[in-house]
């Protein structure tokens, strides 16, 4: 069985009429049955009474000349009243003088007269009159009656009363089927609109207002709210729209911007080299083809003319993969570090291998990133930091790493010359060199690379040193 | 105007960097038959006999190889390579791209369109020496040339 608030408005209301129809028709019955039966116990008894008063007044010349005969006759004009089953009538002295009864039994007759009024015993109404004459009492009436009257007045009464409650429910269940709808069925239509709007996600439709009430009310809200819907969803498209047009300007933007760039390199790797390439090449043949005619110091100078020159060139090389490194996407995957630890040693070492390098390499976590970019920071570092342990006697390199803060940190140490830590926001910037080109040669880009490598990737770099002693070159990628 | 057969083409825009070139080949002993042009234009015309080249030769004129650069005025080095490739009595030059240019486009295109080789002009005079040296002893000297109908 359903729980009630789960039952159909059309059943509710039915229910509901029902039980109201039923209440009232109950309380209306009972208390109209109730009516009757003391309306009918009175006229009954009311109806005995004057009963009595006459056959009481015709009685008196019997008892007076103590006719029995007569007293005999006048009690069976009784039997008229189908109702009354008994009646005796008693002389002054309280003897039975006359019977009258419908059925044989003598124990229905009373010994001796009892107080005059009528009463309700059992089921029967009986009760005495006196029967006087000029204020003289010459003896009593006893008279009774069963209540078969009211019985099947009480029935016929019941009958139409179950009548009436069949035709009444009938009618309001009819009726109810009726009129519900006008309650019911605007509901209904605005809960399938509702549904079907939520179902079909169409938000155009509205709900047919059918009538001023609170659901004229409801399906006006309703259809207030799905106008605000819409109203919302057309500024949503409108507002993805302008971002969708915002995102492609930049875009191309960021793209021309880009083309510029490459164009920008393309010149430089050019245009640039050639003039270099023939400042070193004529004044290389200023040497070869002019010795005799050259001292010493002009050879000095000749050397001093191409050595710059020659450090232009790198200068240029380095500047090109900076910016190179800038504007590629850098594409994550994983890498193996050791792995491309390895690889970058093994290539370096035959340029840089002077006095052994003892190495110390720990294993290394796996890590995410774009694996040429994170390629060209080992090589940075690594080359860096045999470049400025080379002068040791007993150069020695430890790489490891470590986690923290959710990031893999990895390290390259080296027993070198080391830096002074003062200096050390230097370390990182465009052509910063903490060293005379004397003692090391380089141009001051590679630790600016990494830097740039590395934020782009989304970790960071540090260092660590203390002159003389070493230095040790952080990094960190997210996990 | 030319009398002799012409071996190598060179084709520079670049003064300084055609004295080098040709300072270094001669060193070794590879310039005697070379012939330079200074842009693609005129490198056209010269193989192909026409404007002011026109009527010396019999409609082409092949050198065994032909250095080429790619940045030049008027006509760049990869639409004469494109050219020389494209004709039947040309595709068979050895053609020998000679740049300052290391970027990766220049690169491709050049393999695309049947380039026989692509040397990067080092800035260091000796780097360049060398390359030269080694150019001319492969190409002139190893390298079977394409047989001349003529």
């Amino acid at each position: 069985m359903m729980l009630y608030k789960n039952i159909p408005i059309r059943k509710k209301l039915l229910r509901i009429v029902f039980l109201i129809n039923g209440i009232v028709l109950f309380v209306t019955c009972v208390t109209f049955f109730i009516y009757e039966f003391y309306i009918f116990r009175k006229t009954t008894s009311e109806k005995l009474s004057t009963i009595g008063k006459i056959i009481a007044a015709n009685s008196t010349a019997a008892l007076a000349f103590q006719n029995a005969d007569d007293a005999k006759e006048i009690l069976a004009a009784l039997k008229a009243e189908p109702h009354i089953v008994a009646a005796s009538l008693y002389d002054k002295d309280g003897k039975i003088f006359s019977k009258y009864a419908t059925t044989a039994r003598e124990s229905v007759f009373p010994v001796s007269p009892g107080v005059a009024g009528f009463s309700f015993t059992n089921s029967y109404l009986d009760g005495f009159t006196p029967v006087t004459q000029d204020n003289r009492q010459l003896g009593t009436l006893y008279l009774k009656s069963d209540m078969g009257d009211m019985y099947e007045r009480l029935r016929l009464y019941g009958t139409i009363v179950v009548l009436v409650l069949v035709i009444s429910f009938f009618l309001a269940y009819v009726l109810v089927r009726f009129l519900q709808k006008s309650i019911s069925t605007p509901i209904l239509a605005l809960a399938q609109t509702a549904k079907v709007i939520s179902d079909q996600k169409v938000y155009s439709v509205r709900a047919v207002k059918m009538g001023n009430d609170e659901l004229g009310t409801l399906t006006e809200a309703f259809n207030h709210m799905l106008d605000q819907i819409e109203e919302q969803n057309r500024n949503l498209v409108e507002f993805n729209q302008n971002l969708e047009q915002k995102v492609m300007e930049r875009t191309e933007q960021l793209e021309s911007v880009n083309k510029e760039l490459e164009g920008f390199s393309y010149s430089v790797s050019h245009d640039l080299r050639a003039p270099l390439r023939a400042v070193i090449g004529f004044t290389s043949m200023l040497e070869e083809d002019y010795t005799s005619k050259l001292d010493d110091e002009a050879m000095r100078i000749t050397s001093v003319i191409k050595k710059n020159t020659i450090k232009m060139g790198h200068l240029i090389d380095d500047l090109l993969a900076f910016s190179r490194m800038g504007r590629q996407d850098g594409t994550k995957t994983a890498i193996d570090m050791t792995e491309m630890l390895n690889e970058v040693i093994t290539s370096l070492s035959p340029v840089e291998g002077n006095g052994a390098i003892s190495w110390d390499i720990q294993p290394l976590p796996r890590a995410n990133g774009n694996a040429n970019m994170i390629r060209q920071v080992w090589v940075n570092l690594v080359s860096n930091a045999i470049k400025y342990s080379r002068k040791r006697k007993a150069p020695h390199i430890e790489i490891g790493s470590f986690d923290k803060d959710n990031k893999h940190v990895f390290f390259v140490r080296d027993n070198g010359v080391g830096f002074d830590q003062l200096y050390q926001d230097k370390l990182f910037k465009v052509f910063q060199r903490l060293h005379s080109a004397e003692e090391f040669e380089g141009t001051g880009v590679g630790l600016a690379l990494v830097e740039k490598i590395i934020s782009k990737q989304g970790g960071d770099v540090w260092a660590e040193a203390e002159k003389d002693k070493g230095a040790c070159f952080y990094f960190s990628l997210p996990i | 105007m030319k009398q002799e057969r012409v071996d190598l083409l060179l084709v520079e825009d670049n003064d300084s960097d055609a004295e080098l070139t040709i300072r270094h080949l001669k060193k070794n002993n590879m310039a005697n038959n070379l012939f330079h042009v200074k842009d693609g234009e005129e490198a056209l015309e010269f193989i192909f006999a026409t404007g002011k080249y026109a009527g010396q030769g019999d409609s082409t004129n092949r050198p065994k190889i032909i250095l080429l650069d790619i940045q030049m005025p008027k006509v760049s080095g990869i639409e004469v390579l494109k050219q020389l490739k494209g004709d039947p009595r040309t595709r068979s030059i050895p053609v020998v791209i000679l740049t300052s240019s290391k970027e990766d486009p220049d690169i491709q295109k050049c393999y695309a369109l049947g380039v026989n080789s692509y040397i990067v002009k080092p800035v260091n005079f000796e780097s360049f020496a060398e390359a030269i040296k080694n150019f001319g002893f492969y190409w002139l000297l190893l390298n079977q040339p394409p047989v001349d109908k003529l």
